[in-house]
């Protein structure tokens, strides 16, 4: 394993030297050390190696992810992992708001809690968040899963379209057109692949799968009044 | 975007230290308001006296035998110190219409940044960091205080739109965020007698929390109600004689941070900001949740 030090090394050529790795893999396993809540630490990776950030971490940490598999050895601060394509990422603490906001594929894990937000816009990833999570999460998600062992809170699923969601405890309020709905052997199957991969021992049953109620897809001439 | 420093202690043993902490904390929330900074520092009561800290554009003739001046004009011994183009005039509490009549006399352009026991505001524009040694922030005592970088929206970038704001006795606000109904919130608080020195939102927001507060509602009281009434986004950090609050509106979008140990209470707008303090690696780190009064007092 190869130590990049934020404290001596400026972010920017930490993060050239990772994506460098792209036209091929000198070396497979990295750590960053002295994240120190910094910025942008270790985005737009595109090769399949493993980073180790040690530390909590500021914006943007793992952004635009593809391939790589990234662990924080801390909390992350606000859009971690956004818009992730593939691979992997692993925040060991909790995450601040909007973790995996527009993600496109790829597994984010969050072994403590997110914060507000989570989810939003997202457009295949897959989320599990091992504790709660806070309001406005899965705000107009298009795409993929976003599974809550804990509980979620005010206005989830707001504006939904396509995405799944799955929720282990209570949910505060669900959000515009997002209604809990049922859970089908394919959801179980699917839903246990999620927890397995992401080192949860939960067990699908307990979970309630909300979705779209498909309301807001069309223009209905009753809700005139309303605009 | 802004960035919001603060630092409660609990540990009287840190107070020498305050300065020093807060000031670095407020240099490393710099790119997120390279325009102004200020801090608010809270301690070194001196018995029976109010603390003015005022602000001049000229300091050298206003400042000039400005204590002098003042102790002939009220017939009582006012003492001042001077930090760059702040300075700290010491007054007993019956002397305090007074004197504010007498300064608007002898010196028209010096404006008062904060009027209380505890409170010291040094506010100027220009890079935090600049900010922090005119001052000599560092050195400076306590037992709390708040720091703000700002990056202007809403308003002009002058010494009086700088953060913290003070609007009571020993109170004080920062603000990161904006606020969409300031100027029909501050035509109904000057209806109802309240005066405003700039066009800017966040003295608003602290002129109505202080307007609550004087018609005897309890700071938390007070950012309850501005829930209803303050329209738009905002991460508060509000000082007080013994006291360090923080509010966040209901959609939280504005970053908060929180680190609590045995030693004291600090708030960031980022992480970033606690990463230097002393045991935070042991502290226990949260976000403030939304539309939720957070205070700690002495």
């Amino acid at each position: 394993m190869q130590n990049l030090d934020l404290e001596t090394l400026e972010l920017r050529d930490v993060n050239q030297t990772l994506q460098s790795q792209s036209k091929s893999v000198s070396q497979s396993e990295w750590a960053i050390i002295n994240a120190r809540g910094n910025h942008a630490i270790a985005v737009g990776l595109d090769a399949p190696i493993e980073v180790t950030v040690k530390g909590s971490t500021g914006y943007y940490c793992g952004g635009m992810n593809k391939q790589a598999t990234i662990n924080i050895h801390g909390s992350a601060g606000p859009g971690v992992a956004e818009n992730m394509m593939s691979g992997k990422v692993v925040v060991e603490g909790d995450a601040s708001q909007y973790a995996g906001a527009t993600g496109r594929g790829g597994l984010l894990v969050i072994k403590g809690n997110a914060s507000s937000r989570c989810g939003i816009s997202m457009k295949g990833i897959s989320i599990v968040v091992h504790g709660n999570i806070g309001h406005m999460s899965g705000f107009m998600a298009q795409s993929g899963t976003l599974v809550v062992c804990g509980d979620a809170g005010d206005a989830l699923g707001d504006s939904i379209y396509e995405a799944q969601l799955f929720v282990r405890g209570s949910v505060e309020s669900l959000g515009a057109d997002c209604v809990a709905k049922e859970m089908r052997l394919e959801h179980l199957d699917h839903l246990r692949a999620l927890l397995s991969a992401a080192g949860c021992n939960h067990k699908a049953e307990d979970f309630t799968r909300y979705g779209s109620a498909r309301n807001l897809y069309h223009f209905d001439v009753d809700n005139s009044g309303v605009y | 975007m802004c960035g919001i420093v603060g630092l409660f202690l609990k540990d009287a043993s840190l107070e020498p230290k305050l300065g020093e902490l807060l000031s670095a904390m407020m240099i490393t929330m710099s790119d997120r308001g390279p325009d102004s900074a200020g801090i608010a520092l809270y301690g070194n009561k001196q018995p029976n006296l109010l603390k003015l800290t005022l602000q001049s554009p000229t300091p050298d003739q206003d400042f000039d035998g400005l204590d002098h001046l003042v102790s002939e004009r009220t017939g009582s011994e006012v003492t001042m110190e001077r930090r760059d183009t702040h300075g700290v005039l010491f007054v007993t509490s019956e002397l305090l219409l007074e004197v504010r009549r007498a300064l608007g006399d002898l010196r028209p352009s010096i404006r008062l940044m904060s009027t209380g026991e505890s409170i010291e505001i040094y506010k100027e524009v220009g890079h935090p960091a600049g900010v922090v040694n005119r001052f000599q922030l560092e050195k400076m005592t306590g037992t709390h205080g708040i720091g703000h970088t700002r990056m202007a929206t809403e308003s002009i970038v002058n010494t009086l739109g700088a953060h913290p704001f003070s609007t009571g006795i020993d109170q004080c606000l920062v603000h990161n965020g904006s606020l969409s109904n300031h100027n029909s919130l501050r035509r109904r608080l000057i209806r109802e007698g309240v005066h405003f020195e700039t066009e800017n939102d966040s003295e608003v927001a602290a002129a109505y929390l202080t307007h609550r507060m004087s018609s005897g509602a309890t700071l938390t009281q007070a950012l309850e109600s501005g829930l209803k009434d303050l329209d738009g986004f905002y991460t508060f950090v509000i000082g007080t004689r013994d006291g360090f609050g923080v509010m966040r509106d209901p959609i939280a979008c504005k970053p908060a941070v929180m680190a609590e140990t045995d030693r004291y209470v600090a708030f960031g707008s980022e992480y970033r900001a606690l990463v230097n303090l002393p045991g935070v690696d042991g502290a226990r780190i949260w976000e403030p949740e939304p539309a939720t009064p957070y205070f700690w007092v002495h």
